[in-house]
């Protein structure tokens, strides 16, 4: 079996807050970059089903030659392969283009069974590229998955969880699965693990190869800051738990927001 | 020409936020000079039909097949097309839900159309959809524009008012799916409802969090949180701490890596306000903080702090809304 789990590199979650909107308009971040925390997720689960299912994974990132780190991430915690999809100069960069791209690339792989992705990337904040890939693919997507609970004569079982409760659902392979953070808990890469990664070779590909010409189909303009929320928290004072409660229930219903 | 809004159903009914498009889309609509249509699809689709009748669409399709009787992505995205065709849409709406946002994400693949995901705001300009979207985790605002025909948005639930419900309007006009099961690849084998009753974090006017904070006894900590959570008729939510010490289920976390909300009233017991949960929750209308250390990050965000031990305060809360609210 052969799965291709792709991953995005994206800035720490913790240094989101200090981008500017000159960085978000040039696309060129000077955050530190890791792999998408979500991805991890997808990473683990690749790994663990080519042992349980006897299968070769590899791991796939779209974007500038410096994105390989979360491809090594990848490959550290123990991806089997990596390939880097190289986008630059192609510019604007929209579902439509992406998902178009990462699907030549699956395309160029050849026989892939099975494409996991994250459930979000914390930048684009999407959660549309998995469907925009089942899409081009013309492969069943099944999202937001918790639990592969078998693959057997060319079906996948998979738990996911739905709005209000959770399901339990086959499809055909070639499929395309976004897992939820239910499905695992990621290792951490190891020292040998990350030795091994730092002299993989990673292979290149350019969009421009894989025949893709960008034409977005959105465009994003006005780029800003949300506005600071500027709040002047009151402490609520009193001699007794009760009291401080009861003041505290007085301002919220005046608020008229119960 | 017209506003199309997908009116997703779920086993009870129609899903509320949907109705948020009734209000945003008729506005739109208005802009456009072009009609308001709906699709209901399911395998019973009459009383949605008839609700999105009263929230004043234009026309109503109706696609009902037993094929739709469970969700699945390659039937409803069928269905969704069949109603773009035949609405003639060229602005297609769905609430950002779970089947929501990978429904529209498939069907504006499949049209070649341009799409914003998760929309927090949407307005016409110069003729076209002008889509505003928080990205990169709530930490920056864009609008998106189009360069496609046909113009596919996702509105994340409470961005909207809801409009009031009227008369009945428009008429329901039935469309057939034209598909048999065996066009369908995805085969749901057992589905387990497990939030029925439960309000649902994203729709919440009101969620009352628990956090690390609970760590002395967590049980009776999320017992509390649940107990004044229930007097207000609110969700409970979470913060990562909590639902990482197995205290409560991954689906109450709101923050970056959960769930995104919007509530009118947002109580944190015992949270102390990392980034990570602000970014999830940081939009509420009026934040509340509980928390035994004055200096907590929370307190910078919060309108209304209680410094405090919130094994004593939830309780006295609690107690003091019932006596209001009785
Ligand atoms: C990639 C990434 C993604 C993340 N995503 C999320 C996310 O989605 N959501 C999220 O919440 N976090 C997320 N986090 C984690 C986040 O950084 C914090 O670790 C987490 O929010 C802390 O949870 P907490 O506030 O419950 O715990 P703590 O930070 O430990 O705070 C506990 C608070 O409770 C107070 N307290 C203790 N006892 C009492 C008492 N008896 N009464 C009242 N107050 C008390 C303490 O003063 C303290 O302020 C993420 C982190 C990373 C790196
Ligand atoms: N540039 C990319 N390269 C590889 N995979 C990606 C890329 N962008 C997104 N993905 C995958 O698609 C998932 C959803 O991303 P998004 O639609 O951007 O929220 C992520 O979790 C990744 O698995």
């Amino acid at each position: 079996m052969k799965i291709v789990v792709l991953i995005k590199q994206t800035p720490d979650t913790a240094e989101l807050p200090n981008i500017s909107a000159e960085e978000a308009q040039s696309g060129d971040i000077r955050a530190t970059m890791v792999i998408n925390p979500w991805d991890e997720y997808a990473a683990e689960e690749a790994i663990d089903l080519c042992d349980r299912f006897d299968g070769d994974a590899i791991a796939i990132t779209m974007g500038t030659p410096d994105s390989t780190d979360a491809l090594k991430h990848a490959l550290a915690m123990g991806v089997g392969d990596a390939m880097l999809v190289d986008s630059s100069g192609l510019g604007e960069m929209d579902l439509s283009v992406a998902a178009e791209a990462l699907a030549a690339a699956i395309k160029e792989e050849g026989n892939v069974d099975l494409v996991l992705t994250g459930k979000q990337s914390v930048d684009g904040n999407s959660s549309a590229l998995f469907a925009g890939i089942a899409c081009k693919l013309g492969y069943p997507l099944l999202s937001n998955v918790s639990k592969v609970v078998d693959i057997a004569d060319g079906v996948i079982t998979v738990e996911r969880i739905v709005d209000g409760g959770q399901e339990t659902v086959t499809a055909p392979l070639p499929a395309v699965v976004s897992v939820g953070k239910e499905i695992n808990d990621p290792r951490y890469p190891s020292f040998m693990g990350i030795r091994k990664a730092n002299r993989k070779k990673i292979p290149t590909i350019s969009v421009a190869d894989l025949g893709v010409s960008a034409s977005p189909k959105v465009q994003w303009t006005n780029i800003r800051k949300p506005e600071a929320r500027h709040t002047e928290v009151v402490i609520i004072e009193g001699e007794t738990v009760q009291e401080k409660a009861a003041k505290l229930a007085d301002a919220l219903l005046a608020e008229k927001v119960i | 020409m017209s506003v199309l809004v997908w009116i997703e159903q779920t086993e009870g009914g129609a899903v509320p936020s949907c109705w948020e498009l009734a209000g945003k889309g008729r506005e739109l609509a208005d802009a456009l000079g072009v009609s308001l249509d709906a699709v209901v699809m399911g395998a019973e689709t009459a009383q949605t039909a008839a609700a999105a009748q009263s929230y004043g669409f234009d026309k109503v399709y109706a696609i009902t097949d037993p094929v739709l009787a469970d969700y699945r992505l390659t039937a409803y995205a069928v269905g969704l097309q069949k109603a773009v065709e035949a609405s003639g849409a060229s602005v297609v709406l769905a609430s950002a839900t779970i089947g929501g946002r990978e429904v529209t994400a498939y069907v504006a693949c499949q049209l070649d159309a341009g799409l914003a995901p998760d929309a927090v705001d949407l307005r016409i300009e110069d003729g076209k959809l002008v889509a505003t979207r928080a990205v990169y985790s709530n930490n920056i605002l864009t609008d998106v524009i189009f360069n496609s025909d046909i113009q596919v948005a996702s509105a994340r639930p409470r961005s909207f008012p809801i409009p009031e419900p009227g008369a009945a309007g428009g008429e329901v006009i039935a469309l057939d799916l034209g598909l048999g099961e065996d066009d369908i690849p995805e085969k749901v084998i057992d589905v387990k409802v497990s939030d029925s009753g439960e309000v649902s974090l994203t729709d919440a006017s009101i969620i009352v969090s628990g956090g690390r904070g609970v760590a002395a006894d967590p049980v009776k900590g999320f017992e509390l949180v649940t107990a004044l959570a229930d007097v207000l008729g609110a969700a409970v939510g979470a913060s990562r701490a909590a639902v990482d010490a197995d205290y409560i289920p991954y689906k109450h976390q709101v923050g970056q890596t959960g769930k995104t909300v919007k509530p009118d009233l947002y109580i944190a017991a015992g949270i102390s306000g990392a980034i990570q949960h602000l970014a999830g929750m940081g939009g509420s209308k009026i934040i509340v903080a509980i928390n035994k250390d004055p200096d907590a990050p929370i307190f910078e965000r919060a309108n209304y702090g209680i410094v405090g031990d919130l094994f004593e305060v939830l309780p006295a809360l609690t107690d003091a809304f019932k006596e209001r609210l009785s």
